[in-house]
Order: structure tokens, then C-alpha cells, then sequence
């Protein structure tokens, strides 16, 4: 008899859960021992209260009524809940703070794609700590701790979430075609991308920034390449890219100007984490400073989140190498 | 390792020549996939081959670090995770909505039935150009010869890519309607895309140079 579980979720039988196990507990010892913090909020969350958060609930999938008739959703990811949880129960505790998790959140995969539905993440938030600092040992932290995991050809890809939006209004694009334009850029369409913006008329440098940003990923040299509006974003990049060039971990970074994020509460520099073993991103982040007032109480933050079952996959390639 | 440091998914069938004279534009070494058609990996050469419609799913996985396929395989799958870098200009089609020629079978079902039957491999991109036209239909989902499905009263119309309207004309049919022009075009895993990203940049490179 088959007793169907539901698609893109699984049954961890004790062999796997043995590794998965461990890989998150070597996360979770590198987060604590760097005195972030562990932490638990509810899975289930009112959908007010992800509202709050992000405009998208932070793309939710699944939601359900309590017995007043109010609206619950299971989490789609842990950053929102952290926000909730410093606004309204750490009010009192002084800059910066450093919280763990290691817990599952939900999302809506498309049939048959071999995605998860329920993933468990680990990650790190630090709140109170602004600009390169805090985004320099949030990505320090990650790759560490990828590598206690047993990682070792890990990267981690660095960009600004708001920079092609800011290029846009830069370059004096009309208002409405930016939303066609960066939707062809979060779906990788650089064909359309290109379409698009041939349409528009532009001077021939504003045409090939706008088509070629997506283009420009590698070392430092990336940065001298981009000649364009946005000058600031482009130097925070390159004072965090010299910070994490202090730290010895310049050759695990690469700087990518058209990394995009599809959550919206990113207000600076994002993060996703990459391993070559691993068709996928293992994970990402960024700063987002706004999102902790939006319940209140504001407070400049950034994070990082890791998918450990994509971890697992990365770790036991990495064995096979051996 | 290939001489491209790449993994490339290569689509069997229409694509499969116009990819591989490219790929020779490219100085990779063709020679061994063009003589064998069973043979479905090609290390030496870096290349893979398959179904079209199968390119997205491996390269989205990073089972290859880049593919080509048909405009018409991304448009019906687009929730794959893939850049889509280059449209390569060969392998030209349409898509079409095609019906019996003479009658207006389309037409009539719609005035009297209210809705279409329409036969297809391509639901997606039937479903949103007949939502998009204001139309309902009802969809037939068959896997080979969809002419067949109009001249057998199955269906009153179907939704197929024609590169000549040859096949068609030669079953009685003919094109009502044109809902999108779709040509090859080159797709790269995103993580690949930014580790491999010396190599990828080199390939777009080349291909920039030698495009129509």
C-alpha cells in the first residue's frame, strides 16, 4: 500500500540524519562559538505579521485559520520572525545582537522540479551593527562555517540589491518600464533584458550598462569596469570587498553587480553562497535595514541562511573528491 | 575536461545541426556526435545530448553548465531557474494556432459551443494565448503528430511550431493564428554562471562574433 507524503517534502531515516546531524551542529558550534545565539520562533506565524515583513509575506505558501478565524501561515524563511522577535522582545538589549537558527520554513516548489517544500535552513542575523562591518563578519562567518562543515571550494557571491533599480532611475528610464526590465533580470531573461531596453533609446553607454551589468562578476576588476550612476553603491562594494580582502578571504569572494534577490526587504548588499557540486545556490542574504522598524523598533541588520541539505550535498561531494 | 571547461546539453532533433555547425564555429570537436546517434555523452568534447525539452531540466540542475534549446521549450517551462544569454538566431519557427482549412471550425465552436478544443504539446503557451485573447478552451494534451487531432474531429483546432507550414498544408490544415516566433537559444546554470564565469563569458564572446 502506498501512504503518499506530500511532494518536495521527505522522511530522514537514521544514516542521513546522522550527517545532516552533524553538518548542522558544526554550523551551529561555529555560530555559537562567534557568540551568535540560538534561537526558535513558531513555525506558524500570523500572515499579518509576515505582511509586516515583506509586501509578499515573503512568498508564503501555505496557510491555514486558527479557531478565532484568523489568518496563520507556515514561515517561508527565518528573518521576518527574527525581525518580530528584536522588535518586540530584545527592545532592551544593546547593539549589536547575534542570533542562530537552525529551523524549517516552507515555500511552493513547481511540480516534479526535485525541489523541497520543507527545507531546514541555518543561518545567522546581526543586528545593530551598520554597513561593511557587520556585513564583513556576517560573510566571514558563513564561509567559516561552511568550511568546519567540510566544505572547501565554497564561494560567495557579492552584489547590491537596490543597484539596478538605482541604475534605472540613474539613466532616466521611464518609471514604467522599470517593473518589465527587473523582472527580466530576476527571471535571467537577458535576451529580453536586451530587447527591452534597445526599445528605450538611450545613449549607446547608458544601453550597454544597463544590458551588460548582468555580465559584470569576477574579482575587484569588476568594480573599475562599472562607469555609471549609483557611485556610492559601488563604493560601499568596494570598501566591503576590502574589508573581507583584510580577512584572507578576498579569493573565496566574487563581486557580481547583477545579483539580484528576490525578497524585497534588502535595503544594501546581498549575498548567495555557491559550491560546484551544487547546481543550486546553497544560500544567501543581505542587509536589510528597514525591516526591523517595519515592527517598530529600528535597528540596522544583515543576515545569511543556508540551505543544509544543499550543505550535505556540497560536504559528501567533497568527500568523494578526497 | 573539454577544451571549453564547460559541460554544453545539446538538443537531438531540428536544433541538432544548426548547434553543432556552431559548436564547430566554436573549435569543438563535433566529428563524434555527428557520427553516432545512440551515443548520448561525449566527455572529450564537453557535450551531453537530448531531448530539447530536457536541456532546461539538466542545465537548471547543473547536470551542464550550459545548453541551447528552443524559445518554444523555455516558454512552456518558464518556472526554470536558467539564464537565457543568447538568442542564436538559427532553428527559426512559429508557433501557431492552426485548423482545418476551408471551415471556420475555430470560429463555429466558439459562437455555438462557447469554447475550443484544442490539441497541443504545449499547454502553457496554448492556455495563455487563448486567456490573453479573451477565449476559453478546453486542451487536449497529446504527444506526437498533433495534425492528426483536427482532421479525426478530435479537436477544432491545435497549437504546434511550424518552420515551413509544409506538415500542415500536406494534413488539410492551415495557420489561423501566430502567437510567437521562436529561435534557439543558449542557457546557462546560474551557479555555473558565476563560477564558470572566464568560460561562459568566452563562449558569449565568440558566439557574439560570429551571429548573423
Amino acid at each position: 500500500m502506498i501512504h503518499p507524503i506530500p511532494a518536495g517534502t521527505r522522511d530522514v531515516l537514521p544514516d542521513e540524519m546522522r550527517e545532516l546531524r552533524a553538518i548542522s551542529e558544526r554550523l551551529r558550534a561555529a555560530f555559537e562559538e562567534a557568540g551568535y545565539g540560538e534561537v526558535w520562533t513558531p513555525m506558524l506565524e500570523y500572515e499579518d505579521v509576515l505582511r509586516a515583513g515583506d509586501d509578499n509575506a515573503a512568498d508564503a505558501a501555505y496557510r491555514m485559520f486558527d479557531d478565532q478565524g484568523q489568518v496563520l501561515a507556515l514561515r517561508s524563511d527565518m528573518t521576518i520572525p527574527i525581525a518580530r522577535v528584536v522588535a518586540t522582545r530584545l527592545t532592551d538589549a544593546d547593539d549589536p545582537i547575534r542570533l542562530s537558527y537552525s529551523a524549517h520554513s516552507y515555500r511552493t516548489v513547481g511540480r516534479r522540479t526535485g525541489q523541497q517544500r520543507e527545507f531546514l535552513q541555518s543561518g545567522i542575523e546581526l543586528i545593530g551593527m551598520p554597513g561593511e562591518d557587520g556585513e564583513a563578519e556576517v560573510v566571514t562567518l558563513a564561509l567559516s562555517a561552511l568550511e568546519s562543515a567540510g566544505l572547501a571550494r565554497h564561494r560567495i557571491g557579492l552584489g547590491d540589491g537596490s543597484l539596478y533599480r538605482r541604475l534605472l532611475d540613474g539613466l532616466e528610464v521611464p518609471d514604467d518600464r522599470h517593473k518589465e526590465l527587473l523582472g527580466c533580470l530576476t527571471r535571467r531573461d537577458m535576451v529580453g533584458l536586451e530587447l527591452r531596453v534597445d526599445e528605450l533609446g538611450l545613449s549607446r553607454d547608458a544601453r550597454d550598462l544597463l544590458v551588460g551589468l548582468p555580465e559584470m562578476r569576477g574579482g575587484p576588476e569588476v568594480l573599475d569596469r562599472y562607469d555609471g550612476p549609483a557611485g556610492d553603491a559601488l563604493a560601499r562594494l568596494r570598501s566591503l570587498y576590502g574589508v573581507l580582502d583584510a580577512r584572507g578571504v578576498a579569493d573565496r569572494v566574487i563581486l557580481d553587480l547583477g545579483l539580484v534577490r528576490d525578497l524585497g526587504y534588502y535595503t544594501g548588499a546581498i549575498f548567495e553562497l555557491y559550491d560546484p557540486a551544487v547546481g543550486f545556490a546553497l544560500g544567501g542574504g543581505g542587509r536589510y535595514d528597514d525591516l526591523i522598524g517595519r515592527f517598530g523598533a529600528p535597528r540596522p541588520a544583515c543576515g545569511i541562511a543556508l540551505d543544509v541539505q544543499r550543505v550535505h550535498i556540497a560536504q559528501a561531494a567533497e568527500e568523494r573528491q578526497r | 575536461m573539454s577544451a571549453t571547461g564547460l559541460t554544453i546539453a545539446v538538443p537531438r532533433g531540428a536544433l541538432l545541426g544548426g548547434t553543432l555547425d556552431l559548436l564547430d564555429t566554436l573549435g569543438i570537436d563535433t566529428a563524434e556526435v555527428r557520427s553516432n546517434d545512440r551515443k548520448l555523452l561525449f566527455e572529450d568534447a564537453g557535450i551531453v545530448t537530448m531531448r530539447p525539452s530536457d536541456v532546461p531540466t539538466y542545465v537548471e540542475h547543473g547536470a551542464a553548465d550550459i545548453g541551447i534549446t528552443g524559445k518554444d521549450v523555455l516558454l512552456e517551462e518558464p518556472q526554470r531557474d536558467v539564464y537565457e544569454l543568447l538568442d542564436l538566431g538559427f532553428g527559426r519557427c512559429e508557433m501557431v494556432v492552426a485548423a482545418r482549412s476551408g471551415d471556420d471550425a475555430l470560429g463555429e465552436s466558439l459562437r455555438r459551443l462557447g469554447r475550443l478544443r484544442v490539441a497541443t504539446k504545449y499547454p502553457r503557451i496554448a492556455t495563455e494565448h487563448f486567456a490573453s485573447t479573451g477565449r476559453q478552451i478546453e486542451i487536449v494534451a497529446v504527444k506526437g503528430s498533433v495534425e492528426l487531432a483536427p482532421l479525426t474531429g478530435l479537436v477544432d483546432g491545435i497549437v504546434d511550431l511550424t518552420a515551413t507550414g509544409k506538415t500542415l498544408a500536406e494534413n488539410g490544415l492551415e495557420v489561423v493564428e501566430e502567437i510567437v516566433t521562436c529561435t534557439a537559444r543558449l542557457i546557462a546554470n546560474p551557479v555555473a554562471h558565476k563560477l564558470k564565469a572566464a568560460e561562459i563569458d568566452a563562449l558569449i564572446g565568440q558566439l557574439r562574433g560570429t551571429r548573423p
